[in-house]
């Protein structure tokens, strides 16, 4: 099925025939009446767990369905840091796995998705934070990812802008990540989208799922605006949608769905090299290539479907920004958007069965799944094709919050208070 | 988006701390597991109107109902979570 390859060749070739070879690089599929698997959400997250399916599980007869566009959610709407710095034993070896398909996506799926390792340091500002961060990085070399504390001196020889004497928020060093950085996010979705649409995956876009049909406990397919659509399996992979597709099935998900606004800057030459993070507020900054600063804070804080906020937040952000790097106020704030979040309950993701047969769930992303998005594919897609759980995804179960093994990676979630 | 506050009147959303759904109850103490698991963690999470609790911190310290559209932040309707409360108890106990 691997035809029409991008390479240097196919460069030379089209630019000798003054690019009139191209195809599009996914087709326009229309649905079938049933497919042994489909997932419902066209994202980064579904698009990758249908590519895994069809190249790693031999999954056959696989369906992307996608209320919009390709691209048009929040694998568009995030600020593409990918990052694998997580402190608990459920989380690391997971966010480990997707930065290892991250240093190899480009040549599994044959597309450049600008993957750049230019490194993510978060910065810490007290003594409290420094032990906090030392414990850190000590549970990802334990993991075996690389981690390096880097003292103020070091901090001010990697990024020598920054504010490092504030009288309140001093920058006293930071917990480096090197192989960290940022991944085009675009990219991601339409590469995904291009290599499963080769192993034969109907990617089917405008095509919203209205109900789940539910014949003797067991999920038979999706109602859609395009009629009917039988699946063996059906995986559900549409964050911060997630409880209004499982209210189809009467499931009611430990999720409240949050805006969270990002920001970018016009372009300006090239300034920061690498990812920094505040400590000291929630602020969160690189630079992309066209040269635009590519920045984001804390989530409004109130249910919301309306991808767009409210002013106190851009403020907030933009506060935090100005205390961490005074240089870049006066730069033009070019645009802002916002996308809308699965906050789960203890600010960690689910991929798991459903009380319901044949149904299956990946949800709760919070504002981190971007960097989660080929584990997140592959461990669905392992979760879809055995009935088991990924070895690296066996603590996103959906009834952690009953059995009381949340995890508590951060104290974060829709409501902090809760844990 | 700005909260008509009923004792203060419209103010900036700033002014005000969410607390979520306003429409669950805590269970009674020997209720079992699954009903606090419900009310601690369970949301119905609406795409639509949604009664939900804010706090007027910066202004008169008073809990409030508010009755928003999540798709649209439009709010209908803003009441004190006092009068709520004690409107339901009233009906409770006809």
């Amino acid at each position: 099925m691997q035809t029409d390859r991008y390479s240097l060749f196919a460069l030379l070739r089209e630019a000798m025939r003054g690019n009139t070879g191209w195809k599009p690089a996914w087709r326009k599929a229309a649905p079938a009446p049933a497919y042994d698997y489909v997932i419902v959400g066209g994202g980064g997250h579904g698009l990758a767990t249908a590519y895994y399916l069809a190249r790693r599980y031999g999954g056959q007869r696989i369906a992307v369905v996608e209320k919009g566009w390709i691209g048009g959610g929040n694998v568009g709407r995030n600020t593409t840091i990918v990052r694998s710095n997580y402190l608990l034993p459920g989380n690391e070896p997971f966010y480990e796995c997707a930065m290892k398909l991250w240093e190899g996506l480009e040549q599994d799926i044959n597309y450049n998705a600008m993957v750049s390792q230019r490194g993510v340091l978060n910065l810490f500002h007290n003594d409290a934070q420094r032990g906090a961060y030392i414990r850190r990085g000590n549970a990802m070399r334990l993991h075996g990812v690389d981690a390096e504390l880097l003292d103020a001196q070091a901090v001010r020889e990697k990024v020598p802008f920054l504010n490092f004497d504030d009288a309140r928020f001093p920058i006293r060093g930071g917990l480096l990540q090197r192989r960290g950085g940022t991944v085009r996010h675009d990219a991601v979705a339409w590469g995904y989208a291009r290599a499963a649409d080769r192993l034969g995956v109907d990617i089917i876009e405008n095509c919203e799922v209205t109900g789940i049909r539910i014949e003797g406990g067991r999920a038979m397919g999706v109602e859609t605006t395009r009629g009917f659509i039988g699946a063996g399996k059906l995986g559900l992979a549409c964050a911060g949608n997630s409880s209004r597709v499982a209210a189809m099935a009467g499931l009611r998900l430990p999720i409240e769905s949050h805006v969270l606004q990002a920001f970018v800057s016009e372009g300006i030459k090239p300034f920061i090299d690498c990812v920094v993070t505040f400590g000291a507020g929630h602020f969160y900054i690189s630079q992309s290539d066209k040269g635009g600063l590519v920045f984001g804070g804390d989530i409004d804080g109130y249910n919301s479907y309306a991808q767009r906020g409210n002013l106190p937040v851009i403020e907030d952000v933009c506060e935090g920004g100005m205390a961490l790097m005074p240089r870049i106020g006066r730069v033009r704030l070019l645009r802002h958007w916002g996308g809308i979040m699965d906050m789960s309950m203890d600010g960690s993701p689910i991929i798991d069965h459903t009380p319901v047969q044949g149904l299956y769930l990946n949800a709760g992303w919070c504002y981190g799944g971007f960097k989660a998005t080929p584990a997140s594919g592959l461990c669905f897609a392992h979760l879809l094709a055995r009935d088991e759980p990924h070895p690296v995804a066996t603590a996103y179960r959906l009834d952690r919050f009953a059995r009381g093994a949340v995890i508590d990676e951060k104290g974060m979630g829709a409501q902090p208070n809760l844990h | 988006m700005r909260l008509t506050c009923p004792f203060c009147g419209s103010r900036g959303v700033e002014e005000f701390t969410y607390r979520g759904d306003a429409t669950v109850r805590r269970p009674a103490g020997d209720a079992g597991a699954a009903a606090w698991v419900d009310y601690v963690y369970l949301r119905d999470n609406p795409a639509g109107p949604h009664q939900e609790l804010w706090y007027h911190g910066a202004g008169c310290r008073s809990w409030l109902v508010v009755t928003r559209d999540t798709r649209t932040h439009l709010i209908s309707d803003v009441r004190a979570a006092r009068a709520v409360a004690q409107a339901e108890r009233e009906e409770g106990a006809v």
